[in-house]
């Protein structure tokens, strides 16, 4: 039948195509190995709890050094945070307001919908602080670097002793997996940096995939959202065009 | 052509004054389509159609949208985060533009299978090259307005391309930039005409189509029609097999849009653009590594700058240059190889385009450059004169070989024009 077999082309060349883009992204770092993560998938959601983890992490650990910007307090209700909850957490920062009536800037505490306080106030601070490095901003991170939260964690769990014969400049450190083994981060995670509230063991490994997974939701906060609606979509759209197929059948039954 | 009768008195009073019931029925729903075109007719409607949900999603976006170098990444986050739906709208128009092209790259090698561009058809051939030019100008610009680092060093590097013209060269680059860099002029002036690009495609499509309308659309025998009983009304028959066709699209786009909406994407445009840090590799959208590989393929800038205008412009000549009377490579045993192995080389050059500049790839993008310009060129005018087509059918009702025929000569008949209703 011709349409089965063009149609069947189409799907094929489509899968080469998005199977060759792969392998380009693939071939900028060092493979990375993949991760087994609830998120991914058609049907993949976020497991709450490793969330609200991951943002424990990024909170007393990560957020030290590097910005979240485009998070606010008010979207921790996706991490399955009250709203009682995220005023308190909120209290703990102070920002910038103002001008006020006098034209004076001023500070006040935090509420939810402010966004995540920066450590530094601009770039050149963050360089100062760091050896000269930028610190980036974390809320893209997933999208931003090829293998997304893979890479993610094989960075933050990929700090070795340099192998013999490869040099380590002055404040850099070596890592398994950055791009060129140099990097101006030093290994952020330490065994047991962070005490969980749930009880799980804050090992390295640990630390790493919860505050992988909680930047993929930083990421994408509306990830569960859009799969939810795909899977409805798809089947909509796959009866509908069963329909059209039939039509057709029976409009073209008598076109010799 | 029958004379349409409307039910509705209204219709019938507004048909009366100005007639556009009557042309839509003619042009719609009767139109007298050959009978036997298969699914890669289906790109043309279904091209038409992406053109719309690209309109419809890029106004959305640009409610949302600031052309601004300091707010314009922002303002794609906040769509992305804040406005409702805003990620299914912009998932739609970024992988949308991918899917445009996957869809128009069919439907131009449909029309090099079947002979398409060959006469009566070479202006809405070259219309169709005119929209291919136009769109690639819209989907690069396009590409920079989120401006990410992809979005500010491809606009860079493509724009530095005209330094190589002579003389006017670099004052076609300040030009472009709006200043001595790219910066917020660039991005304003890619903006506004990022905006109305898409609009003049509209206006060539019309034109396009009319041409289409004149002769009517050629068929996978690449004969003429040569009476009714060659033809089907376009309403319902295709109507409904557009429709289906347009369904199976959706499907794909769709899986995209909602389950890898970032694989036709370069992560380095999630980071914004600075103009301080030089990404590793700068690689274009798939759909112009093609061209980028013929670019890189010549040593010297100049000649790689004229090399990638001919590989498009030498589309414009094609019906030209193939002189070969028989238009479907159906009945055109050597044409029909090499068609494929063209196609090889395409595909071969857009593989190459996203390769580093370096040892094998250059010399390899070289053989696949040269044979591109080999095929158009050399084998298509030397296949005009060798080939001995195989006989043609009488008609397409009636398949059966001619047994006089000998091949060649016998489109000797020119085609009508629909008459005029
Ligand atoms: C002491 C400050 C500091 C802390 C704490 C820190 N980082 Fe970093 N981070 C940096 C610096 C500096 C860079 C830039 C590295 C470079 O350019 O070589 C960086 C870079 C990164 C990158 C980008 C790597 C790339 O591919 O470019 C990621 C991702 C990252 N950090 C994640 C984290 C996470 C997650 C945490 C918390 C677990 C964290 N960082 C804690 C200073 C820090
Ligand atoms: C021929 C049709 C069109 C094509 C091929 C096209 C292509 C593109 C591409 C490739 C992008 C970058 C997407 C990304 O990576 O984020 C883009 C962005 C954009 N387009 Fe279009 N576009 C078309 C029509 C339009 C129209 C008609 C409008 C407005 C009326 C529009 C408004 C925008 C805006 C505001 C953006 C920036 C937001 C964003 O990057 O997502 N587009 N377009």
């Amino acid at each position: 039948m011709v349409s089965a077999k063009v149609i069947r082309g189409f799907l094929f060349a489509s899968v080469c195509f998005l199977v060759s883009n792969g392998a380009v992204k693939a071939a900028g770092g060092v493979p990375v190995p993949q991760q087994d993560w609830t998120f991914s998938g058609v049907f993949g959601t976020f497991d709450r709890g490793e969330l609200q983890r991951g943002f424990q992490v990024y909170k007393e650990v990560c957020a030290g050094c590097h910005s979240l910007n485009y998070i606010s307090f008010r979207n921790l209700t996706d991490l399955g945070f009250k709203e009682e909850e995220i005023k308190v957490i909120a209290k703990e920062y102070e920002v910038e307001d103002g001008p006020n009536n006098d034209g004076d800037m001023f500070t006040r505490t935090a509420i939810p919908s402010d966004t995540w306080p920066a450590p530094y106030p601009n770039d050149n601070a963050a360089r100062a602080g760091n050896n000269g490095a930028l610190p980036p901003d974390l809320s893209l991170m997933v999208d931003a670097r090829v293998g997304g939260a893979d890479y993610l964690y094989a960075l933050l769990s990929g700090y070795h002793e340099a192998p013999e014969g490869q040099e380590v400049a002055e404040g850099m450190y070596y890592n398994a997996y950055y791009p060129g083994h140099q990097i101006a981060m030093p290994s952020p995670l330490v065994d047991d940096g962070v005490e969980y509230g749930d009880g799980t063991k804050a090992t390295i490994n640990q630390q790493a995939r919860d505050v992988s997974a909680f930047l993929a939701w930083a990421t994408e906060p509306n990830m569960e959202q859009r799969k939810r609606m795909g899977v409805k979509v798809l089947i909509f759209l796959i009866v509908m065009t069963g329909l059209f197929y039939v039509s057709k059948r029976r409009i073209w039954a008598d076109v010799h | 052509m029958s004379e349409p009768k409307f039910n509705n008195s209204l219709v019938r009073w507004i048909d009366h004054r100005l007639p556009i019931f009557t042309f839509m029925h003619h042009e719609m729903h009767e139109y007298p389509t050959p009978k036997n075109l298969n699914y890669w007719w289906n790109f043309g409607s279904l091209a038409g159609i992406v053109l719309v949900i690209m309109i419809m999603s890029g106004i959305v976006l640009a409610m949302h949208y600031t052309a601004h170098v300091d707010h314009a990444f922002q303002s794609v986050e906040r769509i992305m985060r804040d406005v409702n739906y805003g990620w299914l709208v912009r998932y739609i128009h970024a992988n949308g533009a991918s899917f445009f092209f996957i869809v128009v790259y069919i439907h131009i090698f449909r029309g090099l299978y079947y002979g398409s561009y060959k006469a009566p058809r070479e202006l809405l051939w070259m219309l169709g090259v005119v929209i291919l030019i136009l769109m690639m100008a819209t989907a690069f610009m396009g590409y920079v307005l989120p401006w990410g680092q992809m979005s500010f060093w491809g606009a860079t590097v493509i724009t530095n391309l005209f330094s190589a013209i002579p003389l006017v060269g670099e004052s076609i680059v300040t030009l472009l930039w709006g200043g001595f860099s790219v910066d917020n002029p660039t991005l304003n002036r890619f903006y506004a005409l990022h905006y109305l690009l898409p609009f003049v495609i509209v206006g060539v499509v019309v034109l396009h189509i009319v041409a289409l309308h004149r002769f009517g659309s050629n068929n996978p025998l690449g004969i003429d029609v040569r009476g009714n009983q060659d033809t089907i009304s376009f309403h319902p028959y295709y109507t409904v097999k557009d429709a289906f066709g347009l369904g199976v699209f959706l499907i794909l786009l769709s899986a995209v849009v909602f389950f890898l909406p970032n694989s036709m994407g370069h992560p380095d445009n999630y980071i914004p653009a600075n103009p301080m840090v030089t990404p590793a590799h700068i690689v274009p959208e798939w759909y112009f590594l093609p061209f980028y590989a013929i670019l890189r393929a010549v040593p010297d800038k100049l000649f790689g700058v004229l090399a990638m205008f001919a590989a498009i412009g030498v589309l414009f000549i094609l019906p030209w240059l193939d002189r070969s009377p028989v238009r479907s490579a159906t009945f055109r045993p050597i044409y029909k190889i090499m068609f494929w192995v063209f196609l090889v080389d395409c595909v071969a050059l857009t593989w190459l385009g996203a390769k580093p500049a370096e040892g094998i790839y250059v010399v390899l993008s070289r053989l696949c450059t040269a044979y591109y310009f080999f095929h158009f060129i050399i084998l298509l005018p030397a296949l005009s004169i060798f080939e001995t087509p195989k006989s043609l059918p009488k008609s397409i009702s009636k398949p059966v070989l001619d047994p006089d025929g000998g091949g060649g000569g016998m489109i000797a008949v020119p085609a009508a024009p629909r008459e005029k209703a």
